[in-house]
């Protein structure tokens, strides 16, 4: 008993730490980084192109989100399935290509289910390929991690991207449109005008912009109490760093 | 026939521009606009990618996806497309055009995962685009995207020198920039109607 005590309060090496934080991926822990702590888009701002471009209503938010959702989570799956067996030189077009799979089921099952869905998210459903989330969480997690836990971040991930998907779709509609899910609101009453800006390709520059000052604020808060640690797959400590690099960890293999 | 040609062209650059109001390739548009040689090289890059993967991928989806019926297969075959060209344009700048690898180098393998170069391949079959038609919107869709990443760096440079509120510092204030670049571009509606009288 009181051995046990003393090896609690040993010193412990950066490395012996770095292998407890390690082991501190935890169902919970996973979930709530890939929703909060580096929430793919509103902290880690990877997958710009569809969360600005689809945003004009609440519905298409939503169903790009599911999309993306279920391509992650199923390409991560997969990709920890087969993460001893890829070579590491090829592992990026390996990637890819498990990924690629994924969207075209998604594109099929979108354009023969919903076809009014397929026109309004368009071109942007095979674009989901190159969205960077996917390929930051293949390199980063899914190749390094066993099954379950590699499942459990695609799905936490492609939450906190839907939520974020949500969030950003519901400000553009009600504002934009006036109505929220295609229904109209009544809490602005017919003096409500609505403001067409927010639909048109600036509003959403402009929403983003403002979503992400607010999270910034918000975490800055959360850090002065608990000396936050919320970097980036990159290593990189603000969310902007990472931007600099699609595809953030492609290129620092590169580099090494 | 040429009109043609001219109403692609300025609704690529102008009307439609890809990064400020198809939203493709925002990524590298936020992350090398931070000065004006950079953003240079960036798009010099990728609109030589874009050309050359749009003269590829055009005969793979006409002669060989569709008369096979393996239409389903065009994202996948893209992607893996653009992911081998540019890893061969890397190799073949470096051997024999070593000044212009010097000047892109860096900047190519990014851009395997920038949408805009995906996007403009997709939307030139999805248009029923020809082979002449599908090459001068890839090279209009360059020139949008090299022209706003210029005005960009101009923009950002700008906000450097100023004083901005803590809140807004970083990403926040260049997304809002953004925001106002496009708003000048959304004075460009309606100008292929009233040129070409479409």
């Amino acid at each position: 008993m009181s051995e046990n005590k003393m090896k609690d309060v040993t010193y412990r090496s950066p490395d012996e730490r770095l292998a407890e934080k390690k082991s501190k991926y935890t169902p919970k822990y996973i979930f709530l980084n890939g929703v909060l702590f580096e929430n793919p888009a509103l902290r880690l701002v990877l997958g710009t192109c569809p969360l600005l471009a689809v945003t004009i209503s609440a519905k298409s938010s939503l169903f790009m989100g599911l999309a993306v959702l279920f391509v992650l989570t199923a390409s991560e799956a997969i990709i920890s399935l087969l993460r001893n067996v890829i070579p590491n030189k090829v592992r990026i077009p390996a990637f890819i290509t498990i990924i690629a799979t994924f969207v075209t089921i998604v594109q099929m099952l979108i354009s023969a289910y919903f076809p009014a869905l397929n026109e309004s998210l368009g071109i942007y459903i095979p674009l989901i390929v190159v969205n960077c989330i996917l390929l930051a969480r293949a390199e980063t997690f899914a190749s390094k991690q066993k099954v379950l836990p590699s499942i459990l971040d695609g799905f936490s991930m492609g939450t906190g991207f839907t939520l974020a998907l949500l969030l950003m779709g519901s400000i553009r509609e009600i504002l934009g449109c006036g109505t929220f899910f295609d229904m109209k609101l009544p809490l602005f009453g017919s003096v409500f005008e609505p403001m067409m800006f927010f639909m048109l390709p600036p509003g959403g520059f402009f929403v983003f912009g403002i979503c992400i000052c607010l999270v910034q604020m918000i975490m800055k808060k959360q850090e002065k109490h608990s000396s936050g640690k919320g970097t980036s797959p990159c290593g990189t400590s603000s969310p902007s760093d990472c931007l600099s690099c699609a595809g953030c960890n492609l290129c620092k293999g590169k580099e090494e | 026939m040429s009109k043609e040609f001219l109403i692609i062209i300025f609704s690529a650059i102008l009307v439609d521009n890809f990064v400020l109001s198809k939203f493709m390739g925002i990524c590298s548009f936020l992350g090398v606009s931070k000065n004006l040689k950079t953003a240079m090289g960036m798009s010099g890059a990728v609109v030589c990618v874009m050309l050359v993967a749009s003269a590829i991928t055009w005969p793979i989806q006409h002669f060989l996806l569709n008369p096979l019926k393996l239409g389903y297969l065009q994202t996948l075959v893209f992607i893996l497309v653009i992911a081998a060209l540019v890893q061969m344009i890397e190799m073949i700048m470096k051997k024999s055009m070593p000044p212009l690898h010097k000047a892109l180098g860096i900047y190519l393998p990014l851009i395997t995962t920038n949408c805009a170069v995906l996007g403009v391949t997709i939307l030139n079959i999805n248009q029923n685009y020809t082979f002449a038609e599908s090459m001068v919107n890839a090279l209009g869709a360059g020139i949008g995207f090299t022209l706003s990443l210029f005005l960009f760096s101009g923009v950002r440079s700008r906000i450097d020198k100023a004083d901005v509120p803590e809140a807004l510092k970083g990403l926040p204030i260049t997304l809002i920039s953004a925001s106002l670049v496009a708003v000048s571009f959304l004075g460009f509606k309606g100008l292929v109607e009233n040129l070409f009288g479409g």
